[in-house]
């Protein structure tokens, strides 16, 4: 095996490697191992614990961990330092990163800093002639773009559940050191507010019972409310029920919200615009509720339902009681 | 306070899935008949954004519109809100930029048209949904940047910021000049009033190309692009929907769960 050839961004959360880490590690391992070269991975936070040893279990071969009290909350410019910093270290010909709240943020900065080229949201990567092909949405979810960059490291943000992680595997050997940069701080963190909702995470749930707009009001939600809370998921909503402040915008599912990729995934009230689509188009299976039949959502449901949700819900949240 | 704010002109990215249509052999977007141009709608948050600080404090705001093909009515509308001033950057030269090439324009545009303390942007453009130019432009000047903001409010010669994550949102605060790019959790940008619109008719535009803002075309545009478009394609969908048919709403529902059931994903 050669050097270097990706580098990944992990991202962590009380010593516990997030889930789209080791998405990326699984990609990254994908691409290398066709390279014939290495996946190294940074990891940046405070307290990062075992995260170091378990990147290895998901396919790094060398781990670099800046684990500092100052790198608690997400400080963009010591991270972005802690980055390009491994990316000069290891010139990687490519550096992954996750489109997440942190990822979004940082590729930008490390790109322009590196003075290369970075296609954000990606879907899919590929090898051809020994470049990155990088498949993202363009407009919103209405079409696919495939990008390459013609500079060098070759960046991306991948999007969250849109890769597969490697099985974890304790039994496999990487290194873990550690890697320090200093950073011109700029921003300053004042603090952090948490609004997350009770009950299963969106992200995580096997069931999602989502609404649109067609809901109405926040007393609408009560039945999608009680469908979940009976299958044991979640509610997640439409862009424009968050912000008409009838739910947390927290749970807002798509392009610029979460991605869910349930079992079951319930589409209420909602058109089925593409950029809400975005973020459940890895549902296995969509059901459509809508009164109008010519609603985008029933183009990608699997079950729909033409009607007012009003008088449907009910009758399905009895018959689900029933069933048992 | 001189505050610039950065509006895309893009298509309506709410129109129907439907009618949106390629040109695979160009690899660009093909004009849908009907589909109108609009403000990409981050930006219009980016415009609110600024006409708040405007309300509270003596405050200019510059608009920088950079394209070839705008549409008077459509970017005129910031002034019609209450921005005060319109830059309409337009060369071919700037056109098919990556996050790298259109930063480096915009910041170029910027630097030209006077001073400058906060620079609004929205997070993503509504039409190739990259989401790197507002970093690109504070990296560009070497200025602080704070991304995803739904409150922006100028405190003390500083600019504190919540940001939107995925589980809450974070309260920051960079020095001025910074740069801040704006998510509809902001809140719905206000309406143009009868007199914003009558006002913004009178104002002109000041029109620049790439030489008027100084830009070194290698920079621009596609040319300075690092980033190449290979593909363009639609996405195929096998849409295949079992609709369930039944006499009543409540029938319907009920006929629902037994399918559900049935095919054992209940
Ligand atoms: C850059 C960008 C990013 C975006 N990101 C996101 C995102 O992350 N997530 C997101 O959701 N949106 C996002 N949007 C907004 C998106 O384009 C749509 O505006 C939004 O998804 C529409 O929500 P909706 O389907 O609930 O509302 P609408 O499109 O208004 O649809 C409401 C539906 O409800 C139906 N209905 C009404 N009453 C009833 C009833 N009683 N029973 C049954 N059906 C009924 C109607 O027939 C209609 O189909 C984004 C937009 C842009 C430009
Ligand atoms: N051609 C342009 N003219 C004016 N502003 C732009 C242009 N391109 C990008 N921007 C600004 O940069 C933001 C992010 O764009 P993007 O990085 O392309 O997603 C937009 O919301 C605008 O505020």
């Amino acid at each position: 095996m050669g050097e270097i050839g990706i580098l990944t961004v992990s991202e962590c959360t009380d010593g516990a490697l997030d889930a789209i880490s080791a998405e990326l590690l699984g990609a990254a391992r994908k691409l290398a191992d066709e390279l014939g070269q290495k996946v190294a991975t940074v990891i940046i936070g405070s307290g990062v614990g075992d995260a170091g040893k378990d990147a290895v279990a998901y396919g790094a071969d060398e781990v670099y961990v800046a684990d500092d009290a100052k790198y608690a909350n997400y400080q963009p410019e010591a991270y972005a330092a802690v980055v390009q910093q491994a990316a000069k270290d290891l010139s990687p010909a490519i550096i992954l990163a996750g489109q997440t709240s942190i990822g979004r943020d940082l590729a930008p900065r490390v790109a322009f800093k590196l003075q290369t080229g970075l296609s954000t949201d990606c879907i899919s990567l590929k090898l051809d002639a020994g470049r990155m092909i990088m498949s993202r949405a363009v407009y919103g979810g209405n079409a696919m773009a495939d990008y390459v960059s013609e500079s060098d490291p070759q960046m991306a943000t991948v999007r969250v559940k849109s890769q597969e992680a490697l099985a974890k595997d304790d039994s496999r050997s990487g290194d873990v050191k550690t890697i320090a940069a200093d950073a011109d701080i700029k921003t300053a963190f004042i603090e952090k507010v948490t609004e997350e909702v009770t009950g299963i995470k969106l992200e995580d749930a096997d069931v999602v019972v989502c609404g649109g707009r067609g809901i109405g009001s926040e007393e609408g939600f009560e039945p999608l409310n009680e469908l979940a809370k009976m299958l044991h998921g979640a509610v997640g909503a439409t862009r424009p029920p968050c912000d008409n402040g009838w739910i947390a915008s927290t749970q807002q599912i798509g392009l610029t919200g979460k991605i869910v990729s349930p079992t079951l995934y319930f589409g209420i009230a909602l058109s089925g615009a593409s950029q809400h689509i975005a973020g459940c188009s890895g549902a296995k299976n969509i059901v459509a509720i809508n009164k109008d039949d010519e609603a985008n959502i029933f183009n990608v449901a699997h079950y729909g339902v033409v009607g007012d949700y009003k008088k449907i819900l009910p009758a399905l949240i009895a018959k689900v009681k029933e069933l048992g | 306070m001189n505050i610039v704010v950065c509006c895309k002109q893009v298509p309506d990215p709410e129109a129907p899935p439907a009618s949106f249509k390629i040109d695979a052999a160009a690899n660009k977007v093909a004009p849908a008949p009907g589909v109108n141009q609009v403000i990409s709608p981050f930006d219009e948050q980016a415009i609110e954004a600024a006409l708040r600080i405007k309300d509270g404090q003596e405050s200019t705001v510059r608009v920088i519109s950079m394209g070839t093909d705008l549409v008077s009515d459509v970017v005129k509308k910031p002034l019609a809100m209450g921005a005060d001033e319109l830059y309409l950057i337009q060369d071919e030269a700037l056109n098919d930029g990556d996050g790298i090439s259109t930063a480096y324009a915009l910041a170029t545009a910027i630097k030209k048209i006077g001073e400058y303390d906060l620079i609004i942007c929205g997070r993503q453009a509504a039409d190739w949904d990259v989401g790197q130019t507002g970093v690109g432009i504070a990296e560009e000047l070497g200025i602080a940047c704070v991304t995803v903001a739904k409150k922006v409010e100028v405190v003390d010669g500083k600019v504190r910021v919540e940001r939107v994550v995925a589980d809450g949102y974070e309260v920051v605060e960079v020095p001025l000049p910074a740069v801040v790019t704006v998510s509809n959790e902001l809140g719905e940008p206000r309406y143009a009033t009868l007199k914003g619109i009558m006002g913004a008719a009178k104002k002109q535009a000041t029109v620049m190309s790439a030489a008027d803002i100084g830009a070194d075309t290698a920079k621009t545009g596609k040319a300075g692009a690092k980033s190449k478009l290979l593909k363009l394609y639609i996405p195929v969908r096998e849409g295949k929907c079992e609709m369930i048919e039944a006499e009543d709403p409540a029938e319907a529902g009920a006929l629902l769960a037994q399918k559900l059931r049935e095919a054992k994903v209940l």
